[in-house]
């Protein structure tokens, strides 16, 4: 296997390092840090594990942030408005409207409306966090996310990187194992978070999300990470889980990865992100890139991601051209394989009158046509543990 | 009949002038699960150093290369439904395909058993 260092800068750690190695992890360059992409049982038990059990990401690489209003008046709802006007500066949904204690996947936008970063965003319940906004960042993409807050934000907007340890526990016994160490989290529904105790020491900002269609929580923790990772990993239901994987997961959860299925000239209509948009803010337009976006919303974009199920056992990889009618209509940007199913997944993107689910495409692997079928996403079911409506 | 290895981590088990070929344990330890195997076809010429089949794992594709050259006689079909043969069987129902010896010179510049257990156990250290 061929490794290219992309820069000559040293690979950033993850704080808890230790705890990988000791864990036989195999290790691979991501976004700048050595990361674990796998660990001893292998990729495919580290995905079925996950579905089955609970897995364990150390996904601190990534860029938790409060984004933060400097001196914020002493009412909650006018904090918040403050900063959620800001943020709004950047991204199409609505953040003025977020309740306490709700989070919310987003993009960041540039002037073409095209998707500079998809984020997580949330307004802490906290009083005494408010004016400020949780925002999560994908590792190879904090710079120019932060470059950008910088540049289009007020001066009374303040940028703090958390500083932490960013676990996330996904799978059917998450909730079951992290209530022992993080009592109270249970009572969080999908897309929440708050902030608790942790029994093994320190305090934890946990959100019930995460990025493999499973009930589960991402844990934000500074001191009394190692101790919270250790418990949950002695734990029987528990396995380190590796960036391998996390890919697998995430494909088979028709999710998106940044530089691969989104980049700076794709739009959230063209991403199949449209619900996304904030309601009120596509009639007023008030976000970058507004005059394109709008047209999409309303009359279709020339071009949509889709699910691809290969008909035969190739799998199509990113890359890989998609042909019909003679010619070529569209691009795979994520392929792997599905443990659950058995069987090659891809997504990409395909002019939209081929978009339908059903529709008989060919995939152009390796010089030789593969016969292939538009799938609707995800792939497997999403099993996120909604509030009763 | 004898066993060869490469150091693209291919085996080649010679009987008279047909050699057998595959891709070693260590080869699928470093891969993990196989997913899919593209084959030549039957009558194809495989050239020694030329890649002739494609090993696919979860994450990656990688190319075998044919370490003799010669003409492709059989494959192994039972891999298009069970490509984990060769995770099950690397070395044995994993093979590949059978290549008919252009020049049985060529095993000459191949491994041999010890050498190929030296040189992974060598490759080991350094990981």
């Amino acid at each position: 296997m061929s490794s290219t260092a992309e820069s000559h800068e040293p690979l950033k750690a993850l704080p808890l390092a230790a705890l990988h190695r000791a864990a036989g992890a195999k290790w691979a360059p991501f976004a700048g840090y050595d990361m674990p992409i796998q660990y001893a049982d292998g990729l495919t038990v580290e995905h079925v594990w996950t579905r089955e059990r609970a897995g364990l990401f150390d996904v601190s690489h990534m860029g938790p942030t409060f984004v933060v209003i400097a001196s914020p008046p002493p009412d909650a709802d006018e904090a918040h408005a403050l900063i959620a006007a800001e943020m709004e500066k950047l991204v199409a949904s609505d953040i003025a409207g977020l309740k306490p204690g709700q989070i919310r996947y987003s993009a960041l936008l540039n002037e073409t409306g095209g998707i500079v970063d998809d984020v997580m965003i949330g307004r802490p319940a906290d009083p005494a966090m408010r004016g400020s906004l949780y925002v999560v960042l994908n590792a190879g993409r904090k710079d120019v996310d932060l470059t950008l807050m910088q540049t289009h934000l007020s001066g009374r907007v303040a940028l703090r990187p958390a500083g932490a340890s960013l676990l996330a526990l996904q799978g059917p016994r998450a909730a079951h194992v992290l209530e022992r160490f993080v009592p109270g989290c249970g009572a969080l529904s999908f897309m929440q978070f708050a902030q608790f105790d942790v029994t093994t020491g320190g305090r934890a900002l946990v959100s019930r999300s995460g990025y493999t269609g499973e009930d589960g929580f991402e844990i934000l923790i500074g001191d009394g990470d190692e101790k919270l990772a250790i418990a949950l990993t002695e734990h029987e239901d528990v396995k380190w889980i590796g960036l391998g994987a996390r890919d697998s997961l995430r494909l088979e959860a028709g999710l998106c990865l940044y530089g691969h299925d989104l980049d700076e000239d794709t739009s959230p209509v063209e991403a199949a992100l449209s619900w996304t948009l904030g309601k009120a803010r596509k009639t007023r337009g008030d976000f970058p890139g507004a005059k394109r976006i709008v047209s999409e919303a309303s009359t279709g974009a020339k071009r949509k991601r889709v699910g691809i199920r290969p008909l035969d056992r190739a799998p199509a990889r990113e890359g890989v051209e998609i042909v019909a009618d003679g010619r070529v209509i569209g691009t795979v940007t994520s392929g792997g394989y599905s443990p659950l199913l058995k069987a090659p997944i891809s997504m990409g993107y395909v002019e939209t009158p081929f978009a339908r689910a059903g529709t008989r495409v060919e995939l152009m692997i390796r010089g030789k046509a593969h016969g292939a079928e538009i799938a609707p996403l995800p792939f497997i079911p999403h099993r996120y543990k909604r509030s009763a409506p | 009949m004898t066993m060869r290895y490469t150091k693209d981590h291919e085996w080649v088990r010679v009987t008279g002038d047909t050699a057998e070929i595959g891709v070693t344990q260590f080869a699928t330890e470093q891969l993990g699960d196989v997913i899919f195997v593209e084959l030549p076809a039957i009558g194809a010429a495989a050239k020694k150093g030329e890649a002739f089949a494609v090993v696919e794992s979860n994450k990656a594709a990688s190319d075998v290369y044919a370490p003799v050259s010669g003409e492709v006689v059989a494959i192994n079909d039972a891999l298009g439904d069970a490509p984990e043969l060769v995770n099950e069987g690397p070395e044995s129902k994993g093979w590949f395909a059978k290549i008919k010896l252009a020049n049985t010179g060529e095993l000459d510049g191949l491994m041999d058993e010890a050498a190929y257990s030296e040189f992974t156990q060598s490759l080991e250290r350094n990981q």
